[in-house]
């Protein structure tokens, strides 16, 4: 199966509409969509506007391919599943995002092993046949925590009590925790 | 409504994000409220189940195209924080965190904005207001830090 998810904000039926035509071509692979806001059938999709967390993660889990926009949720959640990843990243001049901080985003994941980046309609096909073919490999799974400095400096943030900076005597009410 | 902590009480953090990435970056920060009281605040229903045992607030989700649901967003937030009285206030975005950080100010808590990974070459709108605001306010990739004033820290990655 595979799962294909835009969000649930802004339509992207550039995306879905590439995949209904993959869909199909190939009748015998199930290909199902979170489409979010889209007034576009899809006739060789299983679409579904909104997924709640639980219909996410079991679609996550089942799937064997996820073809998606570049939305960090996403990104993350594939990498932890270790499930191959096809990116195609929203565009703003196509309206399909306020701005095109997806084209950054899918260029610093596509480090992630099992990214593969796509920038238009005609690069899907080829790169769900390759995914597709990628059989058994199984891709490793992403730790499900943040980075140690990260997490670090937080930890440091949360219990110092004097972490509030110069700043603070600017906010009403600093002077209640001294 | 100040949070003055009596050593009894252990230290609240409030946990604010947005759906979607926002959302799974903070799943991933969890390892570092070991030992604190943690409540959530978020704007899917089904995500409480995500963070159980620990209290979810349920929050609308708005951004800057829509005015009017970002009155509601504050109003709920208000609530919100008038009801945790969080010591600490971590947020990963979006509108909504930056306006929980703006609240919790008003209360003297301590408050961190961390931009979203996906904000690889600008910082999020967000962040930016949260500048001013934020005890602390963190982008994960550090040209952006460097760029915008703000720290880097590492990354939810």
């Amino acid at each position: 199966m595979i799962f294909a998810t835009v969000g649930t904000q802004l339509p992207f039926d550039r995306l879905l509409s590439a995949l209904d035509g993959w869909a199909s071509a190939n009748p015998d692979v199930p290909v199902i969509a979170q489409t979010g806001q889209t007034r576009t059938p899809f006739s060789h999709l299983q679409c579904q506007a909104h997924l709640d967390q639980d219909g996410f993660a079991a679609m996550m889990a089942q799937a064997k391919v996820i073809v998606a926009h570049a939305g960090m949720g996403t990104i993350l959640s594939a990498a932890e599943a270790g499930k191959p990843l096809i990116l195609m990243p929203r565009r703003a001049a196509f309206g399909e995002h306020r701005n095109d901080h997806q084209l950054a985003t899918a260029a610093e994941m596509a480090v992630l092993s099992n990214v593969t980046v796509i920038e238009d309609a005609a690069d899907l096909a080829p790169a769900l046949q390759d995914a597709l073919a990628g059989g058994e490999t199984v891709q490793p799974r992403l730790p499900a925590i943040a980075s140690a400095p990260l997490l670090d400096a937080l930890k440091a943030f949360i219990w110092n009590e004097d972490s509030r900076p110069i700043r603070s005597s600017r906010a009403i009410g600093s002077g209640v925790r001294a | 409504m100040f949070p003055r902590r009596s050593p009894r009480r252990p230290t609240r953090i409030l946990a604010v994000s947005s759906g979607g990435g926002h959302w799974v970056q903070m799943l991933r920060l969890r390892p570092a409220f070991a030992g604190a009281e943690v409540h959530f605040a978020s704007v899917a229903p089904s995500s409480a189940a995500m963070v159980a045992p620990a209290p979810f607030h349920l929050f609308p989700d708005a951004n800057k195209e829509q005015p009017l649901r970002l009155i509601l967003t504050a109003l709920r937030l208000a609530v919100i924080v008038a009801r945790v009285r969080p010591d600490v206030v971590i947020s990963t975005g979006a509108a909504g965190g930056y306006l929980a950080i703006r609240i919790a100010r008003l209360t003297g808590a301590r408050t961190m904005f961390i931009d979203s990974i996906a904000n690889a070459r600008e910082l999020s709108v967000s962040a930016r207001l949260s500048k001013g605001v934020a005890d602390r306010v963190l982008s994960q990739w550090p040209g952006v830090a460097r760029t915008h004033g703000t720290e880097f820290c590492g990354a939810v990655i």
